[in-house]
């Protein structure tokens, strides 16, 4: 897709796309309420269109660290059970869920 | 009238003045009377924090103790998980989910015996700032119960400040422990990113949430810092720069003589900033001029103008990923009925998110798609190294950075929500330091006329909590304003 230096209005058409890669199954009037209010938010985010940042690095975590370990010990997991408690709907120690091919 | 504080209670309990089994009743009659009102807390654990409070007392008549705050109760947030007990996040997602673990800092609260009263109340999934958003209702202010506590992490401090518990865990991811303290009139502090471990806080953003305390005043916010902090090796960004006793470093209003305090202007020239918290803000520094600090204007250009957009990138950016787990297959809310897989996560995730979160990972969905990269979250990544070299420069020319916490008092129920940028906007001057990843403390600085509490926010450099700490500390002996309850209350 072609790269956009920024956006002016999200119209509902980018709001359903949106909502779709968001697996959100929104209401038309959910698209409706969105597209206005989100044009005003990135309305506002343009504002980082104002600076010059050419030459400036990306920073991801501020407190930067690299090559965590810990020791490769063996621990116990969850036993099936608890890791089943919470499950919506469950069948022979497994998460039962629609189909899905 | 003032509140109880954490360390008088563990002093009565030493003294064998009172019981915890006394004590935690009487946090429990507070609730039982308070919270209808106030709705601080999701989950009330009368009958384990009563049976938890006698094994302390148990142990206090053998001399078996676990710390001296053994016995001692607290209030927690209910984004982190507790084992066995509901941690809903104010969220239908997660309305009967019982974790099957707990998290690092409530092993910890556990292992020094302090006694959980309960899961307060928040922002859906720590998405606001007034918990307005919160799916079991508002929580509201004790100081008038027409204001928002703010938030996220209002249960926290309507907890404390209306003496429902005499301390609690909030996280701020921007803002969300400092913002709400400052409307509650109470202490909030967020540690350093790294110095308390998330392991088992549920993930909002995670390269800027941070588990903290709130308090009635600094010296307790102290105490519970050495309780929480810490490495952790289930989290791989908690830090292993080694815990200080940061109760030793408080010295009283004398930390002030001598020390460098930034003035950043920028914070104090902000459009729409309400003119009795620049007042209360400007008497706060004479304060501590007149304790012998000195005050240096600095420039901190991108910390407050560009700190809205960049956060707003950023934290919604990571949200989106984080959120993508809650799918209805293994754990928290299903849509029932559904045909097929997409169909139950699509539907799931209409009918379990609120509209805030909904636009929350919609907004991160947006700057992450391939078209939009570059413009917003490339962008807002590079801005976020301008903000920090803010942080970084202003704290070469001082000790500590004094900042309002909000531009206004609490705000009424209803102001914000019909527009949410005006929503975020309102946490102008707590986000960047998020984005810096520092330290930062919320104290009471004053009132406004109509008697809602006025908050300050200290910053300082990473992982410097002793000396942020002493400061703030400094500060607040010298105003004489900590721990006042609301008047409101006061008959309670």
């Amino acid at each position: 897709m072609e790269k956009l230096d920024r956006v002016e209005a999200i119209d509902k058409d980018r709001v359903a796309h949106v909502a779709l890669l968001s697996r959100l199954a929104l209401t038309d009037e959910e698209i409706e309420q969105f597209a206005g209010e989100l044009t005003k938010v990135v309305g506002h985010l343009n504002k980082l269109a104002e600076l010059d940042l050419d030459d400036v690095p990306m920073t991801s975590h501020a407190i930067p660290m690299s090559n965590v370990f810990r020791p490769d010990a063996a621990r116990p997991g969850l036993p099936t059970a608890e890791a089943l408690a919470n499950a919506p709907e469950q069948e022979d120690d497994c998460f039962k869920v629609p189909q899905i091919i | 009238m003032s509140l109880k504080t954490a360390r008088d209670l563990a002093a009565a309990l030493a003294a064998g003045e009172t019981t915890s089994r006394e004590v935690t009743e009487k946090y429990l009659a507070a609730i039982e009377s308070l919270n209808p009102t106030l709705n601080a807390y999701i989950t009330t654990l009368a009958d384990e924090a009563l049976a938890a409070a006698e094994a302390s007392d148990g142990r206090r008549k053998t001399g078996q103790t676990l710390s001296p705050l053994d016995g001692v109760p607290i209030a927690i947030k209910d984004n982190i998980c507790t084992r066995g007990v509901k941690t809903t996040c104010a969220s239908k997602m997660l309305e009967e989910f019982r974790p099957p673990y707990n998290a690092t800092v409530v092993t910890k609260l556990e292992a020094s015996g302090l006694i959980n009263l309960g899961k307060v109340n928040m922002d859906e999934f720590a998405m606001g700032s007034s918990t307005e958003h919160s799916h079991v209702g508002p929580s509201r202010n004790p100081w008038n119960p027409n204001f928002v506590p703010g938030g996220s992490s209002g249960g926290s401090a309507v907890a404390v400040a209306a003496g429902m518990a005499p301390w609690s865990l909030g996280s701020d991811t921007g803002g969300s422990i400092r913002q709400p303290a400052s409307f509650c009139g109470i202490v909030g502090l967020k540690p350093t990113y790294g110095r308390v471990s998330r392991y088992g806080l549920v993930a909002f953003a995670s390269s800027l949430d941070q588990i903290g305390p709130l308090s009635v005043d600094v010296q307790d916010a102290a105490l519970l810092l050495e309780v929480i902090a810490g490495h952790d090796d289930r989290d791989s960004t908690s830090s292993s720069q080694p815990t200080e006793k940061y109760t030793e470093a408080l010295v009283g209003a004398k930390a002030l003589d001598g020390l460098k305090v930034a003035r950043p202007v920028e914070f104090f020239e902000t459009e729409g900033i309400d003119p009795e918290v620049s007042a209360a803000c400007e008497k706060a520094l004479q304060t501590m001029k007149d304790a012998g600090a000195t005050i240096v204007d600095v420039k901190m250009p991108h910390a407050e103008e560009y700190s809205v957009s960049t956060y707003y990138v950023l934290a919604t950016a990571e949200a989106s990923s984080n959120l993508a787990r809650y799918d209805g297959a293994h754990y928290g809310y299903r849509e029932p009925g559904t045909q097929n897989i997409v169909e139950m996560f699509s539907k799931t995730r209409a009918a379990g998110f609120g509209a805030e979160v909904k636009r929350r990972i919609m907004l991160g969905t947006f700057v992450l798609s391939a078209e939009t990269f570059d413009a917003y979250y490339r962008r807002a990544a590079k801005a976020r190294t301008l903000i920090q070299k803010d942080y970084a420069e202003a704290l070469e020319k001082a000790d500590v950075i004094f900042a309002p916490t909000a531009p206004s008092p609490a705000f009424k129920f209803g102001d914000k929500t019909a527009d949410p940028l005006t929503m975020y906007l309102s946490d102008i001057f707590t986000l960047s330091l998020n984005l810096a990843g520092y330290c930062g403390i919320s104290l009471p600085i004053g009132h406004s006329e109509g008697g809602l509490p006025i908050g300050a926010q200290l910053f300082g450099g990473a992982f410097q909590e002793s000396k942020l700490l002493a400061s703030a500390h400094g500060l607040e002996e010298a105003l004489g304003i900590a721990n006042r309850r609301a008047a409101t209350l006061a008959a309670v």
